[in-house]
């Protein structure tokens, strides 16, 4: 009996089609993560065992920095037609008598991160690329009973969209004082719902814990 | 890295223009596109922060139409934040009588901290049956036998909650050391004890006195003048 000679080949697996639903994955990744914008300070929020997930849209973040100063960020909604945020600094221009040009209010709609620039210097800070002259002008927003800017802010956020949402992003070392005025700022816009946001930790008590 | 394939003919062959099929080894694009996978994934899941819902009751704008709440003293538990990170806690509430006397009757404090032991023993020994309750029904839902929804699971606690009416109301009141971290803290004891009624007040310049007189700073003027 003649033997059967199997033919003698490296086994190759066809990797295209591998290689084509992962680059499919990976497409997909990467355009629903969201990046992180640089915030102009460095917070380290405290932790919580709430798993509520932040919200995407209609809200309005205030960044509570350890040193005290304050900055605001708010989303253009959750349809980008909406254009939100440029119609609510139109609205803190017409109140400060300061007019915003078209490519100014372009520029602060595609701004991203939190902003901390007094009205006055707002339109000097929108002008200037070179980020870290922009960091430079970010006094946080004066919050007085002189100067409110904070409530005008947030008044105007809430005439333009209503179902805006309150967030807090404090750090964990910010004076208490700071997060109080805030507060206080808040409840005078009768706004009585914040959401603080945590990052979450595990903690768990079990049941002869409470037993005992 | 291609590795192009060429299968041996026979020796002694003419020499011809062999048919070359080139090939791709694609194996250490997988490689890397499996690792771009797993570290998008494992950012996208990770970095979303999560929030803590506080709802504080709406200021009383005008005190002659609108009166302020009224809440039974025996229920009531104060937790001050202190400087240092450190809670005190006093129940019931003072009496105008008694902080308005010469010198002020002032309860003591008791002194306690953001541990297992400490804050979190106090408030489950005031809510011992709600919290028991509340920790039932999450080991039901969690070892499968009440089959719920994590929605309604939530739901059915927050009507625990609202139904209750043995447990502490514990009242929040921040001195003006105290930092961020403490506050939500103090809020995530609330709801790690399942604790239904809660809320953020202005601290009391007696309150204020009282947590200096315990932790020993000097009094500053500004807080008794309001």
């Amino acid at each position: 009996m003649p033997k059967i000679k199997l033919p003698h080949r490296s086994p190759h697996i066809d990797m295209t089609p591998m290689v084509d639903t992962f680059a499919v994955v990976l497409t997909f990744l990467l355009l629903t993560t969201t990046m992180r914008q640089p915030e102009p300070a460095n917070v380290d929020t405290p932790f919580s065992i709430s798993e509520i997930k932040t919200p995407d849209f209609n809200t309005m973040t205030f960044l509570l920095a350890p040193d005290g100063k304050v900055f605001m960020n708010f989303d253009n909604g959750p349809d980008t037609i909406l254009k939100y945020r440029p119609k609510i600094l139109a609205e803190m221009g017409k109140r400060y008598g300061i007019e915003f040009t078209e490519t100014e209010l372009r520029n602060f709609e595609m701004q991203k991160s939190s902003m901390g620039v007094p009205i006055m210097k707002m339109k000097e800070w929108l002008s200037i690329d070179d980020n870290n002259l922009k960091k430079t002008l970010q006094t946080g927003i004066p919050m007085d009973s002189t100067d409110n800017q904070l409530a005008n802010w947030i008044l105007y956020a809430r005439q333009v969209n209503p179902s805006i949402q309150a967030c807090i992003k404090g750090d964990t070392k910010t004076q208490f004082l700071v997060v109080e005025k805030l507060l206080d700022i808040l409840q005078e816009k009768n706004v009585n719902r914040f959401s603080l946001i945590t990052s979450l930790e595990a903690a768990k008590i079990n049941l002869e814990e409470i037993q005992q | 890295m291609a590795e192009v394939i060429v299968e041996e003919k026979g020796k002694g062959g003419k020499k011809r223009a062999k048919k070359v099929v080139p090939r791709l080894d694609m194996t250490p694009m997988v490689d890397l596109m499996c690792l771009l996978i797993t570290f998008f994934m494992l950012v996208g899941a990770l970095s979303k922060s999560k929030v803590m819902d506080i709802i504080l009751p709406e200021r009383i704008k005008d005190p002659t139409k609108q009166e302020a709440p009224r809440i039974s003293a025996s229920r009531t538990l104060n937790i001050l934040l202190g400087p240092d990170n450190k809670i005190y806690t006093y129940p019931g509430a003072v009496k105008p009588e008694e902080y308005s006397a010469v010198p002020p009757v002032l309860p003591p404090l008791a002194e306690t901290d953001f541990s297992a032991e400490g804050i979190r023993k106090v408030l489950l020994e005031r809510n011992r049956t709600l919290a028991r309750r509340i920790a039932e029904f999450n080991q039901q839902v969690l070892s499968g036998k009440m089959p719920l929804s994590q929605d309604s699971a939530r739901n059915y606690v927050s009507r625990m909650k609202t139904d209750d009416d043995t447990g502490p109301i514990v009242l929040i009141k921040a001195y003006k050391d105290a930092n961020y971290g403490n506050f939500v803290d103090v809020l995530d004891e609330m709801n790690i004890c399942g604790i239904a009624r809660y809320t953020f007040v202005k601290i009391a310049w007696y309150e204020e006195k009282m947590v200096e007189a315990a932790a020993g700073i000097a009094s500053t003027t500004t807080a008794s003048t309001n």
